[in-house]
């Protein structure tokens, strides 16, 4: 045994180390299960899974690739929160730093925002491919709804982030996108039944989006706040139930 | 010993299974599995591997493109000057389309939440067992075809006409045409009662009752009679009354969207149904 294996066996056999790593990389089928079991990220998957079910022609990877989005969504994210303030007087000052002043501040944007596309494109294909493989049958029916709600919230979220340059593109683009719920019907002040309900154009349910009567700072900040707060919490929330539910009901085919 | 003998029948069940091209035999496979384990490998390596090169492969490619394709920043928000056209986000332009065909309540707010329900009680609605777990056709036909319909043709080629072909005035413009913001198109439009020689108001709006409530009072007992001679009233009493309704509802919405682009596009029919509180 030479010296660099000598000190290579002293820290794997030292209590630190074994206090965090528990298995080493042994390719027998007891360890390749405690990979999966005994790691939290990991254990997100099932420790055995269909072998037809991981081919990338079954599964697209799609829904892996959403997932990654989000991940970098989140990471982009909160580098952008560092210099970005919801503000209407410094929004679009903060786009033109990040461009200009900021190291790798576009970049960063850029990844932010393509990320955010390719999430929506993938979560399609993700949808599309579980309705073509049929997996949304039984046992996978509530899941389904579950991934319903989180292309909801995809959506959402891109909308929200949409507003935040606070330029001539975003402010139309969430007002034309925001003007349909004053036409909804008995909440919106343009929508069929207003009357009965008493809604005005400063009282409705696109009132209620805006903050008041029209998009303006008010608006900036409630995007702001759903957009970096709460709608990337409950997405969390629903993609540990999504994740999950894979976990118990497997990756692909009939209740065994 | 044993261990490792169940492995190699493992692998060979999986090597079976890895062989098929088309769904039924991978149903075949899985009809074949004895329990769980039979045609299952380890998440480890062989999952949690393809994930992980799959990831390094899509953040190169993410990094590429964001290094030479820069995000978009126009001119700084001004709400006095509205853009002409005025755009949703991508995703939405099918919907701000459909606005093309009907009026903002409908388009913008019930046919939305027709989408969203539809896709949540898809599971529970489709009751045929076959086809779960393996790409196959036919035995899903009718799934497939309205999914297609649905999703590709009314949700995506109505996001591409509203991003590529619409310009100012929300009016049609192929990809080669000037944007003309002053481009003079006939407001031709006319509604069905008037078409019909219905001029007075309350017996319009009869008309248009009658027409809208006929298309789903007479296309659920068409699809009723359909289902039945396709499937057999077995399958019809299996299916039972409530996801019959609830499908056949949604079908009939989603029919009606192609309906009316066909009345717009085609005859210039801007309503079917014009009353004091709502238009259809």
């Amino acid at each position: 045994m030479n010296k660099w294996e000598e000190i290579k066996q002293q820290i794997v056999e030292s209590p630190v180390w074994q206090s965090i790593f528990r298995h080493g990389y042994d390719d027998t089928p007891r360890n390749r299960v405690l990979m999966v079991s005994g790691n939290v990220w990991l254990h997100l998957h099932p420790s055995k899974v269909r072998r037809h079910g991981i081919r990338l022609k079954f599964t697209w990877c799609m829904g892996g690739i959403t997932f990654l989005m989000f991940l970098i969504t989140v990471v982009t994210g909160v580098y952008l929160m560092f210099y970005y303030r919801p503000v209407a007087e410094y929004a679009y000052a903060d786009m033109k730093y990040l461009e200009f002043d900021m190291p790798f501040g576009m970049l960063m944007r850029n990844m932010h925002r393509w990320a955010a596309h390719a999430m929506v494109i993938a979560v399609w294909l993700h949808m599309f491919r579980v309705f073509m493989t049929g997996s949304y049958k039984p046992p996978r029916e509530f899941n389904w709804v579950v991934g319903v709600i989180l292309l909801v919230l995809t959506l959402l979220l891109s909308f929200t982030g949409y507003l935040l340059p606070w330029d001539q593109l975003s402010i139309w683009a969430v007002t034309v996108g925001s003007n349909m719920a004053r036409a909804t019907p008995l909440l919106g002040h343009e929508g069929p039944f207003a009357e009965f309900a008493g809604v005005n154009a400063v009282y409705d349910a696109r009132a209620l989006i805006f903050g008041g009567g029209e998009i303006g700072p008010h608006t900036l900040l409630r995007f702001y706040i759903l957009h970096c707060i709460f709608f990337p919490l409950v997405t969390t929330l629903l993609l540990i139930v999504h994740f999950w539910r894979i976990r118990r009901d497997g990756l692909s085919g009939p209740a065994l | 010993m044993a261990e490792s003998k169940q492995i190699k029948t493992m692998v060979d069940v999986g090597k079976a299974a890895l062989q098929v091209s088309d769904g039924e035999r991978v149903e075949k496979t899985l009809l074949r599995a004895k329990g769980p384990g039979d045609d299952k490998i380890h998440t480890w390596p062989h999952l949690v591997r393809a994930e992980f090169l799959c990831f390094l492969a899509v953040l190169a490619f993410m990094l590429v493109w964001s290094l030479l394709v820069d995000a978009p920043l126009e001119q700084p928000a001004a709400p006095t000057r509205t853009p002409n056209p005025s755009k949703a986000p991508w995703y939405f332009l099918g919907l701000q389309e459909i606005l093309v065909f009907f009026d903002p309540w409908h388009a913008g707010v019930v046919l939305p939440s027709f989408i969203i329900v539809g896709l949540m009680v898809l599971p529970f609605i489709d009751i045929n067992p076959k086809g779960n777990g393996y790409f196959c056709y036919a035995d899903r036909k009718w799934e497939i075809l309205t999914f297609f319909g649905g999703f590709h043709f009314l949700w995506i080629v109505l996001i591409v006409v509203g991003t590529f072909l619409r310009g100012p005035g929300w009016n049609w413009f192929w990809p080669w045409e000037v944007w003309d913001s002053h481009k003079v198109v006939a407001m031709s439009n006319v509604d069905l009662p008037y078409l019909f020689g219905f001029r007075d108001y309350t017996l319009s709006a009869l008309f248009g009752l009658a027409v809208v409530g006929g298309y789903f009072v007479i296309g659920t007992a068409l699809m009723y009679w359909l289902i039945v001679r396709a499937k057999g009233r077995e399958f019809m009493e299996r299916w039972g009354m409530a996801r019959f309704g609830l499908a056949s509802f949604l079908f009939l919405n989603m029919i009606a969207v192609v309906i009316k682009l066909v009345m717009r596009m085609g005859f210039n029919i801007k309503y079917i149904m014009v009353t004091p509180w709502i238009n259809i």
